[in-house]
């Protein structure tokens, strides 16, 4: 698991790399089949990609999140206060 | 009941509903700014779903998916939905999760705090309040004006004499004669909005837009069912399905008449997530890190959820009413495609469900006016007075009382202006989306890059709104008839074909050329700067 939490964001990027690359789908362009008699197949193949992006997304929540949580977030007190440039 | 009764009682049952939720949150609401504008960082996951989701998605979701499917075919969901799907939820994951760890760190509520102390410019921040501000303004007049047209079209009949309507030759127009006028429903609406957000700021919109998102999903799968069952005609749902799409043209069920290239550039669009004002303060709302998660896995779904049923009810009215055999009797369909759903509602449903699928359309168009009110009311408390008065000459309450102020004044400001041309609005609307996928560049080189220069970051936003200008000024002289604004696109001759690309296109790569540009030929940034945004640096 710690492997493939390393090679984590090289394999989201690949995937989503992916993902973008079958958005345009050239080859369902002029293809006007009905998938289960109702959808046309352009309709119900961008439907998959939804919910392909779906599964991408829930693997990087796995695999290359970026924070741990909690991390770097470091409460002050501080916080909504913003420098000034006001005249003191 | 008249016509247009029931409608109307379920829309000020529906109004009624949010502003009781409205005075809910007021009594959670804690008294802080902290509160008043990020919740206290309080937002679980389910409640960050809903309200990122119905942020996003505005009364385009359900009517103008309907619509451009109406006029465009099924391509619209791979050009508009898939797409999102794929870069909302980029967005969410690359800057999302990055600027809510800055923010929790740092303290700020706005972008434009973020960009001044990333790149300690005061320049940058005076650069990007009006480009914002400006961008998020034509954007709230689409949603005031889409609300006030909506319920005037489903409560068409309520007053035939006192709201009559005719067109330039003297006829009545049946399909909005007698609604609830633009003016005084858009109004209603304003007001329901302000009265929700008002008491408990960002967290009453976070409740109202959990709600929303909940009330316009469910009833687009609603409207979806009794369309398809009435326009079919048949016993069985799936065969009504089947019979409907049977009737759709090849031009509706297939993207022969679609340019490929700009298929392709439209995937720029979604982009400006990573910049909208309002979502990074929805963005500032989350407890914990990890809260991100659900948004980002479950966004995409989401958008299918409501974009498939809408864009086949889009192609079967061209289908149904194309069809001798199947063409429904009654009406004809309206010419602009824009009311396609909700004429079918009228005409092939039940009243009742007019009034839930207005209900369900002013949820979409609501759940994005509040947070674009209450970032604007923010922007202008924090980032122009306490900013530049001093951060200790007002107290905690006083700012909640300039926030409101500032609220109330974006509110009646965009209302007034609701009442001038619409349909200028409509076509500058789109734009805003390019204006905002054009900084994408900027927040990203801001991230990520650590040789980024305020030089850099000035270049890139300066060359986003000039290219933006100068081709908003070419869009404009496209003629109405052949779309106008919205249709204008670049025209690339390469190898004897001309390809079609989106302006967002040449937006951002000017954007992005001269971030990148500036950035090298200007002196690094300060490395104890760099180091409270990326940490040290690894040898």
């Amino acid at each position: 698991m710690s492997n493939l939490k390393r090679r984590g964001p090289l394999i989201v990027a690949v995937s989503v790399g992916v993902l973008l690359i079958a958005h345009q789908d050239n080859w369902f362009w002029n293809d006007d089949t009905a998938v289960f008699g109702f959808v046309p197949i352009g309709l119900a193949y961008h439907a998959g990609i939804s919910i392909a992006a779906s599964i991408v997304w829930f693997v990087a929540t796995r695999i290359a999140w970026p924070l741990d949580d909690g991390a770097g977030v470091v409460d002050t007190g501080a916080a909504m206060s913003e420098p000034s440039h006001a005249p003191e | 009941m008249g016509d247009g009764v029931p409608q109307l009682i379920t829309i000020i049952v529906y109004l009624g509903l949010l502003l009781a939720l409205g005075a809910f949150s007021g009594r959670l609401f804690g008294g802080s700014k902290e509160d008043y504008q990020v919740a206290s960082h309080s937002i679980g996951p389910f409640l960050l779903l809903m309200s990122i989701f119905g942020t996003t998605m505005t009364a385009f979701a359900l009517v103008g998916s309907s619509g451009e499917a109406f006029r465009e075919g099924i391509g619209v969901y791979g050009m508009l939905a898939s797409s999102s799907g794929i870069i909302h939820s980029l967005c969410f994951f690359l800057i999302g999760v990055k600027v809510w760890q800055l923010a929790r760190r740092h303290g700020y509520a706005t972008q434009i705090a973020y960009f001044r102390d990333r790149f300690d410019s005061d320049f940058l921040g005076l650069l990007l309040f009006p480009i914002l501000v400006g961008l998020v303004i034509p954007y709230l007049l689409v949603g005031v004006i889409s609300a006030g047209s909506v319920i005037q079209a489903l409560t068409a009949g309520l007053a035939p004499e006192m709201f009559k309507v005719t067109n330039a030759a003297g006829e009545v127009n049946r399909a909005i004669s007698g609604g609830i006028p633009p003016w005084l429903g858009s109004l209603a609406v304003c007001v329901v909005v302000l009265l929700y957000v008002l008491p408990g700021g960002v967290r009453g919109a976070t409740y109202a837009n959990a709600f929303q998102t909940i009330v316009f999903m469910v009833l687009g799968v609603v409207t979806f069912v009794v369309i398809a069952n009435q326009l079919g005609g048949g016993d069985s749902f799936f065969d009504n399905l089947r019979r409907l799409t049977a009737t759709v043209p090849e031009s509706h069920s297939t993207r022969v008449d679609m340019s490929k290239t700009k298929f392709l550039t439209y995937l720029f669009i979604p982009l400006s997530v990573g910049m909208f004002p309002h979502l990074f303060q929805h963005w500032m709302t989350a407890k914990r890190a990890d809260n991100f998660k659900l948004p980002v896995v479950a966004h995409p779904v989401f958008i299918m959820i409501v974009w498939v049923p809408c864009v086949l009810i889009g192609v079967w009215a061209v289908g149904v009413y194309g069809d001798p055999a199947m063409r429904p009797a009654g009406p004809p369909l309206p010419k602009n495609a824009n009311t396609v759903l909700a004429f079918l509602v009228k005409v092939h449903t039940p009243p009742i469900l007019g009034g839930f699928l207005a209900a369900g359309i002013l949820a979409a168009i609501m759940s994005s006016l509040d947070s674009q009110f209450l970032c604007l009311g923010t922007i202008f408390n924090n980032d122009v007075v306490t900013h530049y008065a001093g951060k200790d000459r007002f107290s905690d309450s006083q700012q909640v009382t300039m926030t409101r102020g500032f609220i109330v004044a974006v509110v009646v400001v965009t209302y007034l202006l609701s009442l001038g041309n619409s349909r200028s609005v409509f076509a500058l609307g789109v734009w805003c989306f390019s204006g905002f996928s054009s900084l994408f560049p900027i927040i990203v080189g801001a991230l990520y890059w650590r040789r980024m220069t305020a030089a850099g970051a000035i270049g890139g936003v300066c060359a986003a709104i000039i290219s933006w200008s100068i081709l908003f000024w070419q869009g404009t002289k496209v003629p109405i008839a052949e779309g106008g604004l919205s249709e204008f696109s670049l025209r690339l001759p390469f190898g004897g074909e001309v390809y079609e690309l989106m302006p967002v296109t040449a937006m951002i790569v000017s954007s992005a050329v001269t971030m990148v540009a500036l950035s090298l030929v200007t002196s690094p940034p300060e490395e104890e700067r760099l180091r409270r945004f990326f940490g040290p640096r690894s040898v």
